[in-house]
């Protein structure tokens, strides 16, 4: 019973798509600055998409990597684990790639991949790009609970809804990296999707997304620790953290009550069918004939009403839930981010501070007559003028990044906000037109009681 | 647009469960005794409902008149019917449940306590809606009493009870003592003593064909009923959740839209402004499925009790006519007190036969009433399903159309 409907599909986040364009003509990195149609992984025909519009032939630019549980159906899950059953086994993914982009070598390929090669690809790109202020996605989160039941053999329902939240979720993750423009041109990223053997990431287990984003904010305290404040001359960057401060309680908030209609949702379906269940007993038992049918049919109503719900409930989660929360995580990784502008500020500083501290040595040095010792004070000044050009061309790097990488993100935000909750609303309105058929089918038969 | 229902008042029972408020029975009234609970005063640990009364019978001193009583004085009458051997043939209308206010008063305080951690607009939002709901079981409680003297009233029997008529037009306090500790012991060994029995009479088969029938029926009916009432109650509870949780979705979807800097405020407002409506919508689609069908079952479950109740009722008498029968014949064997026995076995004969011989037209009248109950209040569950679903659907529709002219 996977929510197949509720799937995020390339089209929908993808920055390619059809409709106003409003790329960013300022951003030379911006590879989708100039796309034009994408190519809808379900359509039937699946040629080579040139550029039809008034454009000059710029290379076509799609990408669309899918994430798949090697075969879906429960008996089989556990014949795609290694060889070694229990603990020692791991599930394998396959990453589906399909692109017209010319860095990648073929237009189709496919790798197997596991959970921590995510995590070691993450840990990658967050090491090397966090600190230059670009939004590194965050990977999904680990989950010893649930991937321990799947290990373990249990083929129930919950063990088959965790391996579909949790492919649903690395699917999204991937989707993400390769729409950040500099993440996608990544030598780690391209060995990810295309080659066939992968080295083992090694210690994930510190390095899980959460692991991350703990050592980013332990930066972070540090950072705040230090006696230094930091004069934000910059109004901008002020007023974005406030506002991504408030939006991270909300988007929590929000989250959080989700998180709870989609339960109460669950418990509605699972309560309506019991009691259709029981309704169809006492039409059983009704020994006025008409009146039986009519409780029978009620039955049946509430049964069909029961599988609404539960479709629902799956739409609340896998539309809305996984977003606010994969939002939630995203922002904490733009909060990162501000916070590396913070350290790159303080070094910066500390640079300065050394400097002068050089220059007052060798001041000091210039009465003690000591050539040699002046000398290396003089070769330490200019080592640390050095660092403070450097300080000072970093920081105006990473806010310069920032200001971009914000934008992009926050031109993502509305896109994929709207997109999912019209989605949402479509799923809601599908709902209330069946409940309608069935009430409709309903009435006669009670009418009918005579 | 559809405005029915989705009024910001606190009364939102749907118009028409404002007129007759029978809406379990099927009851014919008629102008030699009308009764119905004009008003009703909740009160911190009690409920005053003044009952209401139009006759044109000769006994009562008046034409129109009108008494205030309280739960335990419906108990009362209830029992004194149920005591009443004379009306042991007749199904017993039902005893109101008490009214409880308990759950509606703790969430009201724990509203209360939670103040300060939530906004102004949250907390006045909350209140108006606990209040909405106190206001709901309320009016339910006074529905449940008046349906009980409603049934009394158009019972052919019942309505000339002496007691019936104390309650009516006494308009001074019935000095009812709730029941003391040794009298509440008395009853439940009593219950235990009825239920053992009735275990017994139950499996003795009755020659009778109709009452053999109608004892199968019930005893399954009435565990059916219990079970539907119960699921349908868990059911509904899992709804009103679900609005609850969409009340607070709306809530945060505001408090985004209007710190949002990007052009998703506008899209989170409306969207704000939709789930507001919509969980009105499903917060009445609970209320409704609450009165038509959960209380139907409820009310089902009671009356199926009290068939089951006088059911039992015959059997003893049959057991007791059965008994004079064996002690008759045991007394003419030994030729000794016969005539006392004799006697005793007329008596019991006349109690089983007029018991079965009313017993048995309160039964047919059971089924009539339960039919007719049940084909009313699920035409009209289907009928108030259909209203909101397609209510919610414009609505959101509606919404639809707006956001995607937006884009």
């Amino acid at each position: 019973q996977s929510p197949e409907a509720a799937r995020l599909s390339a089209e929908d986040i993808s920055p390619s798509s059809n409709g106003p364009r409003d790329d960013d003509p300022d951003d030379p990195d911006d590879l989708f600055a100039e796309a034009t149609e994408e190519v809808s992984l379900d359509s039937p025909e699946r040629q080579p998409i040139l550029s039809d519009g008034p454009s000059p032939a710029i290379t076509p630019v799609t990408i669309s990597p899918r994430v798949d549980v090697f075969d879906r159906s429960p008996d089989l899950v556990k014949h795609r684990l290694s060889s070694c059953d229990g603990m020692n086994a791991y599930m394998v993914y396959k990453v589906m790639t399909k692109t017209s982009l010319s860095i990648f070598s073929r237009d189709e390929v496919c790798v197997k991949r596991r959970f921590s090669d995510f995590l070691g690809l993450h840990s990658k790109l967050a090491s090397k790009y966090m600190h230059m202020g670009y939004i590194v996605p965050p990977a999904p989160e680990k989950s010893i609970v649930g991937m321990t039941k799947v290990k373990v053999g249990k083929e129930d329902l919950s063990s088959v809804e965790f391996v579909e939240k949790r492919r649903s979720a690395l699917e999204r993750y991937l989707l993400r990296t390769v729409k950040h423009p500099a993440l996608l041109k990544d030598p780690d990223v391209l060995q990810f999707l295309e080659s066939s053997e992968l080295p083992r990431a090694v210690s994930t287990q510190a390095l899980s997304g959460a692991g991350i984003l703990r050592m980013v904010n332990k930066a972070a305290d540090a950072v705040n620790k230090m006696t230094i404040k930091m004069n934000e001359s910059d109004a901008w960057f002020e007023e974005k953290q406030q506002q991504f401060e408030n939006l991270d309680v909300q988007l929590r908030k929000l989250h959080a009550s989700v998180e709870s209609l989609v339960y109460h949702r669950k418990e509605l379906s699972v309560n309506t069918a019991s009691f259709a269940k029981s309704a169809a007993m006492l039409g059983n038992s009704e020994d006025h004939t008409a009146l039986s049918r009519a409780l029978s049919q009620l039955a049946e109503v509430e049964e069909k009403i029961d599988q609404l719900h539960q479709d629902q409930s799956y739409a609340d989660f896998y539309l809305i839930s996984e977003l606010l929360g994969d939002y939630v995580r995203l922002i904490t990784a733009v909060k990162g981010v501000f916070d590396q502008r913070m350290k790159a500020w303080a070094k910066w500083q500390d640079a300065q501070v050394m400097l002068q501290r050089k220059r007052e040595a060798e001041a000091k040095l210039q009465y003690a007559s000591k050539p040699d010792k002046l000398q290396q004070a003089t070769d330490e000044i200019r080592e640390w003028e050095g660092k403070v050009q450097q300080g000072e061309r970093d920081f105006e790097q990473i806010s310069k990044n920032i200001r971009r990488e914000v934008g992009r993100f926050e031109k993502d935000r509305v896109k994929d906000f709207r997109v999912v909750i019209m989605k949402y609303l479509e799923s809601l309105v599908h709902t209330q037109q069946q409940l309608i058929k069935y009430w409709e089918a309903f009435l006669p038969e009670a009418k009918a009681i005579a | 647009m559809m405005q029915e229902g989705l009024d910001d008042g606190p009364d939102f029972l749907s118009e028409e469960d404002r007129g007759p408020r029978a809406v379990n029975v099927d009851l014919q009234t008629d102008a030699t005794l009308q009764v119905d609970i004009s008003d009703a005063l909740s009160e911190r640990d009690k409920v005053k409902f003044t009952v209401h009364t139009k006759s044109t019978l000769p006994n009562f001193k008046q034409n129109e008149f009108s008494v205030v009583r309280q739960h335990e004085e419906f108990i009362w009458l209830h029992d004194s019917f149920v005591e009443n051997e004379e009306y042991a043939g007749y199904i017993i209308p039902p005893a109101p449940p008490k009214p409880d206010f308990d759950a509606s008063r703790e969430k009201l305080q724990k509203l209360g306590e939670g103040e300060g951690s939530m906004t102004k607009e949250e907390f006045t939002k909350m209140k108006q809606e606990l209040e909405a709901e106190y206001l709901a079981i309320f009016k339910k409680t006074v529905a449940m009493h008046e349906v009980f003297l409603c049934r009394v009233a158009a019972h052919p029997v019942l309505r000339k009870d002496l007691n019936f008529h104390v309650f009516l037009e006494y308009n001074q306090d019935l000095s009812v003592r709730g029941k003391n500790k040794k009298e509440k012991l008395e009853d439940f060994f009593k219950n235990v003593v009825k239920s053992a029995d009735g275990v017994l009479v139950a499996g003795v088969k009755d020659v009778d064909d109709f009452f053999e029938h109608e004892k199968t029926f019930l005893l399954e009916y009435h565990n059916r009923v219990k079970d539907s009432s119960a699921k349908s109650d868990r059911m509904i509870r899992s709804h009103k959740s679900a609005a609850d949780d969409i009340n607070r979705i709306a809530s945060t979807l505001y408090t985004l839209g209007t710190q949002d800097s990007t052009d998703l405020c506008k899209f989170f407002l409306k969207v704000s402004e939709l789930f507001e409506k919509t969980r009105k919508i499903e917060a009445r689609v609970a209320a409704d499925e609450d009165l038509k069908l959960a209380d139907l079952l409820k009310y089902y479950l009671r009356e199926s009790q009290a068939a089951k109740d006088l059911l039992y009722r015959r059997g003893r008498a049959l057991v007791d006519y059965e008994n004079a029968n064996k002690a008759l014949d045991k007394a003419r064997a030994k030729n000794k007190d016969v005539l006392q026995a004799e006697t005793t076995q007329q008596v019991c004969c006349q109690k089983f036969e007029k018991i079965s011989e009313s017993a048995k037209q309160e039964l047919i009248d059971f089924k009539t009433r339960r039919v007719a109950a049940f084909r009313k209040n699920l035409v009209e569950l289907a009928e108030l399903e259909l209203k909101h679903a397609k209510g919610n659907l414009q609505l959101l529709q509606s919404c639809l159309g707006v956001l995607k002219g937006d884009t």
